[in-house]
C-alpha cells in the first residue's frame, strides 16, 4: 500500500515505476485526489523491485507491506482432508497415521484455493 | 467349533460392565497379535465410525398448527425450500436443497454457501431458523401465508431421516480431462494431478460387515451424535463383495443404509452443512455402528486393515459422467492413507474427503458408550439384501415419449 502526502498527489509516480524500472503493475485499488492525501493498494514485481521501493520512498511516498495472509478457523475445521491434494506449497498437509490436517502458515503462498474448495468453509483470506 | 456368541451373552456381559469393546482400528493389531481364534473369544463388540458428506440425507419435522390453520403448500426453512407436498403442518428438508435464490453454477464454479444441511445444523445447535410457509388456502386451513422463527425444541417432532448413508466403499476420482473439474469428489486437477477418496476405510461400517450378517434393520448406531437406528437399506443399496489383488484382501463395495433417529438427541457437532465448490451443498454425517463378535468369521471381516481395503479409481471427466463401466484400477486404502498412489504408472498425491480422525473419535465415542453400559446392541429384525443376494441396479429407462 502507497500513501502518497497531500503535495504528491498529483505526480505520475507509478508511470516512472514503469518506465524507468521497468516493473509490473497492478492496481487493486486507488483513493487519490488533488491536493488530499490518497492511497493506492498494488501488487509489484520485477528485477528492479527493490530500486522502485527505494525510489518511491525518496520521493517522500510511504510504503506499506500488506501482510495478507490465510487462517484457518480451528472450530471449523473436521480435518477431512480435501484441501490437501490441492494445496500447491504443502502448507495444508496430513501428519500421519493420526490423520489430522495441519496448517502451516510459513508454507502458505496464499493462492487462496483451499478458501474454495474447503466444505466447511475453515480457511479464510485476511487482509 | 470355533467361537460362538449370542448378542443375549454380549448385552449381558455390557450390563455387567464386563463387555470387551475395541474399535475396529485396534481389533486389527489385536488380531495380529494373538489370532483370529483368540481374539474373537476375547472380544465381544467392534465399533466402526464415518464423518463424511452424505448427500441422501434431510429432517422431516412438524412446526405444529397455527390459529388460524395454515396448510403448508409450500415451505422454506432459512430461505431454503422443504417439502410441502405431506399433511399440513410436515415437511421435509433435504440435505442438498438450496435457496431459490442461490446463483448455482451461473457463476461456474458456484459455491453454495448454504443449503439444506446448513439448516439442519442450524437447527440442531438450537439457533433460530425462520419458517416460511405459502398455501392457496383452503375452508379448513384458511391462512394462506406465515413468517416466523422456530428453534428445535419449539417443534413437535424432528426426525433425521437419510435414505442412503454409510456408502460401503466408494470411487476412487480422478480427473483425465484437460481441465479443471469440480465434482462431489472436491476440485479434481487435470491429467490426473490429485486424486481424492471418500471413505474412512478400516474404520467404515460397511467395509467391515459386507456380509451384512450383524447390521440389519433395527440394528442401533451412533448418528449424527445421539442414537439412531438402520431403518432399511439404502437406495440403491447393490452389495458385492470379491477378492481383492492381493492375498486375504477384498474388494466389497454397493452396500448402503436408510438411518432414522430423533434429531432432538444428536449434535450440532456431527451434522454440519458442507459447500462443494462448483457441485452444491450437502451434510457431513457421523455415523458409528457397533459389529458384535459372534464368530471368527464376523471378526475376519471386522479385522481387515487398510492394506486389505481396496476400492475402483475412476475418471470423473468422462466415465462417470456418462455412465461408462471403466475403471482404472484398484487402490488399496493403505496406499490412498499414504497421500501417494500410482495409478497406471504415475504417482499422484491423494486426499481423503471423509475425515479418519473424526471417524476415530466416533468410533471411540461408541467404544465408550457401550463400555459404560449405557448403549446395548439390538438384533436385527430383518436382514438386509446380502452380496449373495445379487441385486444390482437399473439403470433408468431413458425414452423419447
Amino acid at each position: 500500500m502507497l500513501r502518497f502526502p497531500a503535495t504528491l498527489a498529483e505526480q505520475p509516480l507509478i508511470y516512472y515505476l514503469v518506465k524507468d524500472y521497468d516493473l509490473v503493475i497492478n492496481i487493486i485499488k486507488a483513493n487519490i485526489n488533488p491536493h488530499k492525501e490518497g492511497t493506492l493498494i498494488m501488487e509489484l514485481s520485477g528485477a528492479n523491485y527493490e530500486q522502485g521501493i527505494e525510489y518511491i520512498r525518496s520521493r517522500g511516498v510511504q510504503v506499506q507491506f500488506l501482510t495478507e495472509e490465510i487462517v484457518r478457523n480451528d472450530d471449523r475445521c473436521i480435518s477431512c482432508g480435501a484441501c490437501t491434494a490441492v494445496c500447491p506449497s504443502g502448507a495444508l498437509h496430513i501428519e500421519r497415521p493420526d490423520m489430522q490436517v495441519v496448517f502451516d502458515g510459513e508454507q502458505c503462498i496464499v493462492c487462496q484455493l483451499c478458501t474454495k474448495v474447503c466444505p466447511l468453509k475453515a480457511m479464510e483470506a485476511k487482509f | 467349533m470355533g467361537v460362538q456368541k449370542s448378542y443375549a451373552e454380549i448385552n449381558e456381559r455390557i450390563r455387567q460392565g464386563k463387555a470387551v469393546v475395541v474399535t475396529a482400528e485396534e481389533v486389527i493389531q489385536l488380531v495380529k497379535e494373538e489370532g483370529l481364534t483368540e481374539t474373537a473369544r476375547k472380544v465381544d463388540v467392534v465399533t466402526t465410525g464415518t464423518f463424511s458428506p452424505m448427500c441422501s440425507s434431510g429432517v422431516y419435522l412438524n412446526f405444529g398448527h397455527s390459529a388460524p390453520r395454515i396448510r403448508g403448500h409450500k415451505v422454506w426453512l432459512n430461505g431454503v425450500p422443504a417439502y410441502g407436498g405431506i399433511a399440513a403442518v410436515d415437511t421435509y428438508i433435504g440435505a442438498t436443497a438450496l435457496p431459490d435464490d442461490d446463483p448455482l453454477n451461473s457463476s461456474f464454479p458456484g459455491e453454495f454457501r448454504y443449503g439444506g444441511g446448513h439448516v439442519i445444523h442450524d437447527l440442531v445447535a438450537g439457533k433460530l431458523v425462520k419458517l416460511k410457509v405459502w398455501s392457496y388456502g383452503t375452508d379448513c386451513y384458511p391462512r394462506r401465508e406465515i413468517e416466523t422463527e422456530i428453534t428445535l425444541d419449539q417443534l413437535n417432532e424432528a426426525v433425521l431421516f437419510n435414505p442412503r448413508n454409510a456408502y460401503q466403499n466408494y470411487n476412487v476420482a480422478v480427473n483425465c480431462g484437460s481441465r479443471t473439474i469440480y465434482t462431489y469428489m472436491g476440485m479434481l486437477k487435470p491429467h490426473m494431478a490429485n486424486i481424492h477418496y471418500s471413505t474412512s476405510g478400516q474404520l467404515s461400517p460397511l467395509l467391515k460387515d459386507p456380509n451384512f450378517r450383524t447390521i440389519g434393520v433395527g440394528t442401533k448406531i451412533f448418528l449424527g451424535g445421539g442414537e439412531g437406528y438402520v431403518a432399511w437399506n439404502g437406495t440403491q443399496h447393490f452389495p458385492s463383495i470379491k477378492p481383492g489383488p492381493t492375498e486375504n484382501s477384498v474388494l466389497a463395495a454397493g452396500g448402503t443404509l436408510t438411518v432414522i433417529g430423533d434429531l432432538k438427541g444428536m449434535s450440532p457437532k456431527w451434522l454440519l452443512g458442507a459447500s462443494f465448490i462448483g457441485y452444491g451443498a450437502t451434510m457431513v454425517v457421523g455415523i458409528g455402528i457397533p459389529i458384535p463378535i459372534l464368530d471368527e468369521e464376523i471378526l475376519r471381516y471386522a479385522a481387515l486393515s487398510d492394506a486389505e481395503l481396496y476400492a475402483p479409481v475412476v475418471d470423473y471427466s468422462d466415465a462417470y459422467p456418462n455412465r461408462k463401466p471403466d475403471s482404472l484400477g484398484l487402490v488399496s486404502y493403505a496406499e490412498l492413507k499414504s497421500g501417494w498412489v500410482t495409478v497406471q504408472g504415475k504417482e499422484i498425491p491423494s486426499a481423503p474427503l471423509s475425515s479418519y480422525s473424526k471417524a476415530k473419535e466416533i468410533a471411540g465415542t461408541l467404544k465408550d458408550w457401550i463400555q459404560s453400559g449405557k448403549f446395548e446392541l439390538t438384533v436385527p429384525v430383518k436382514t438386509l439384501p446380502t452380496p449373495a443376494d445379487g441385486v444390482v441396479g437399473k439403470p433408468m429407462p431413458v425414452k423419447d415419449i
